[in-house]
């Protein structure tokens, strides 16, 4: 695969959302606006880029029977390293994230991308894949994101262009579900064209 | 591709990887800890300074006690008290400073921390005109509670339960205050 | 009494799919049939329940007395991992059939975020029961507040089964078929469960 091929992928070949479907817990849980979509994103590209790296560097040395320990201590690693930066520069993000941010480490993605491409790779393609599938993913939860304020808050990135309060289930635990539903309908019949 | 597994280097390369990693997290830790604090001490400057606009300088929070439970404040020179009061949301703790004058009259609230229904309770945080109606609230004068219960709180739409929540550590942030105020 | 409020609360009100959004990958994943259903809630119920007792005691024997907390989220991942290669292991040996049952699903459980969350959020977070005062919950309070979750894990997991096997049966527009149709429906079920909220 190319080089771009390796950053474009992410958004529709293999996105990790519509086509992978991974790293769901996130993706439904943090996309009440739109801003906490994007920064989610950021944050799981960031150890996704970095785990990338340094598992397709180790991955030589590594016993094959302690891989997935050993990917698992990793991404623990650069996760908690993304929390104290993050509790320290944007407080207020971390806040908003909350548990999600520990709970990267069990995202599927971060380990799967580990195990299918960065342990067979060199590092710069793994970073190239890291930068793909994180902006996929980025860009994914930064539009459920966006639909969810619309419906729900009237708003998008913050700016109110609807009076009123919105459709409240929408901002709620069952309208991610819905809204997820939705777009991967809207995904299916455009990606089948 | 990955090396073959034996005892002794399963062992090792996790002991390593461990090692490393762990030694990595500290390093993290100690330069980030720094920041941290400064991150924390800044958000509790910016909430006095909403709550009390005449503070300025290093806060030093104090404790006391009110029916049994503690309540931490923070005493400004000339402008009053900011209190720190929590009580029981609709999802879970509610936490509120509030910033009473030397008059007996609330300056203003902010919320430090909540657990409420995003789109719903969560406006108690954003809200202006909710948030905006304790400033320069007088007990003497109007009672506070929401007005489903009789008093003059109005509730945010579709959140009684968190707007009851809200008057109540107000109230209860009120009560703190005629007891220090008491015992000066 | 706060032990029944803890139950309700952590089955229907904050049920840990439903509204708290966790450990929705192996929800999708393994609901399509309700014999695989079953037998995931049981190897969750077991691991979530043994994996909070375990990563409490280590929090607070262990890191918080060695101001190591920083190390939380690597140690909890690490003693999960471990404890389902235990549970594995040691359910081969005492119990052939119970292995049979739940064995495929226990490696998949460590990635299961469902369990790391409840971990952290036990340690980590202030709950209210009732009209308690919020507090950080005790050892006991801990197991059952996971035991329950992971009840309401199973419940919605058993639930939402049924319906798929009935979706199955049914005539999808193509584009909603598999996926898509089934969060829709994780959707209403949500829905529903929000008639639960504001009771505890």
């Amino acid at each position: 695969m190319s080089k771009l091929g390796l950053v474009t992928k992410g958004f529709l070949k293999e996105n990790p959302t519509f086509v992978l479907v991974l790293g769901l817990c996130p993706t439904l849980a943090t996309t009440t606006s739109a801003m906490n979509g994007l920064e989610m994103g950021i944050a799981t590209m960031f150890v996704l880029i970095l785990s990338n790296i340094v598992i397709s560097l180790i991955s030589p040395a590594v016993p094959d029977k302690v891989h997935i320990p050993v990917y698992i201590v990793v991404i623990a690693t650069f996760v908690t390293v993304l929390q104290m930066l993050m509790q320290a520069y944007v407080p207020d993000v971390y806040e908003t994230l909350g548990l999600f941010i520990p709970l990267i480490v069990v995202n599927c993605i971060v380990l799967g991308r580990a195990e299918a491409f960065a342990s067979k790779n060199t590092a710069l393609d793994s970073a190239l894949d890291g930068i793909g599938i994180g902006l996929g993913f980025t860009v994914t939860l930064t539009v459920i994101g966006i639909v969810r304020e619309i419906l729900g808050s009237g708003s998008v990135f913050g700016w109110k262009f609807i009076s009123g309060d919105g459709i409240l289930a929408f901002v709620m635990a069952p309208g991610a579900f819905i809204v997820l539903g939705y777009l991967m309908v809207l995904f299916n019949k455009l990606a089948k064209r | 591709m990955a090396a073959k597994s034996n005892l002794k280097n399963m062992a090792l390369s996790l002991t390593l990887v461990c090692l490393v990693c762990s030694a990595i997290l500290g390093i993290v830790y100690a330069f980030t800890a720094e920041p941290v604090r400064k991150a924390e001490l800044a958000k509790t400057n910016a909430s006095i300074a909403r709550v009390l606009p005449a503070f300025e300088g290093v806060p030093t929070q104090q404790m006391t006690s009110w029916k049994g439970a503690d309540y931490p404040y923070y005493s400004v020179e000339g402008a009053g008290y900011a209190i720190i009061s929590r009580v029981n949301g609709f999802g879970g703790p509610l936490t509120l400073m509030v910033g009473i004058g030397e008059d007996g009259l609330i300056v203003n609230t902010v919320v430090l921390s909540h657990a409420e229904t995003p789109g719903l309770g969560a406006k108690c945080a954003s809200d202006a005109s909710f948030i905006d109606q304790f400033k320069g609230w007088n007990t003497a004068e109007k009672r506070l509670a929401v007005v489903k219960d009789g008093g003059d709180v109005d509730a945010i739409t579709a959140s009684t339960i968190t707007s009851r929540a809200y008057a109540l550590a107000v109230a209860n942030a009120y009560e703190v205050y005629k007891q220090l105020k008491g015992d000066e | 009494m706060e032990i029944f409020l803890i139950i309700v609360s952590a089955i229907f009100v904050n049920n840990i799919v439903l509204a708290q959004f966790l450990g929705v990958c192996p929800f999708m994943g393994v609901s399509g049939k309700l014999s695989t259903a079953t037998g995931m809630s049981g190897a969750v119920c077991f691991v979530i329940t043994l994996a909070t007792v375990v990563t409490y005691l280590i929090n607070k024997f262990f890191l918080v007395p060695l101001g190591l907390t920083f190390l939380q989220t690597i140690a909890f991942i690490l003693v999960i991992a471990a404890l389902v290669q235990i549970v594995e292991i040691v359910l081969k040996k005492i119990s052939p059939s119970l292995y049979q049952a739940l064995g495929i699903f226990l490696p998949l459980i460590t990635t299961n975020c469902a369990v790391l969350g409840v971990a952290i959020n036990v340690v980590t977070k202030e709950f209210t029961f009732g009209g308690g005062a919020a507090h950080m919950l005790g050892l006991g309070e801990s197991a059952v507040y996971a035991f329950a979750t992971s009840l309401g894990y199973g419940l919605a997991m058993v639930l939402f089964a049924g319906l798929r096997e009935q979706l199955a049966q049914s005539d999808i527009p193509e584009a909603f078929k598999g996926l898509p149709i089934a969060f829709i429906t994780v959707g209403i079920m949500a829905l529903a469960f929000l008639g639960f909220s504001g009771i505890v």
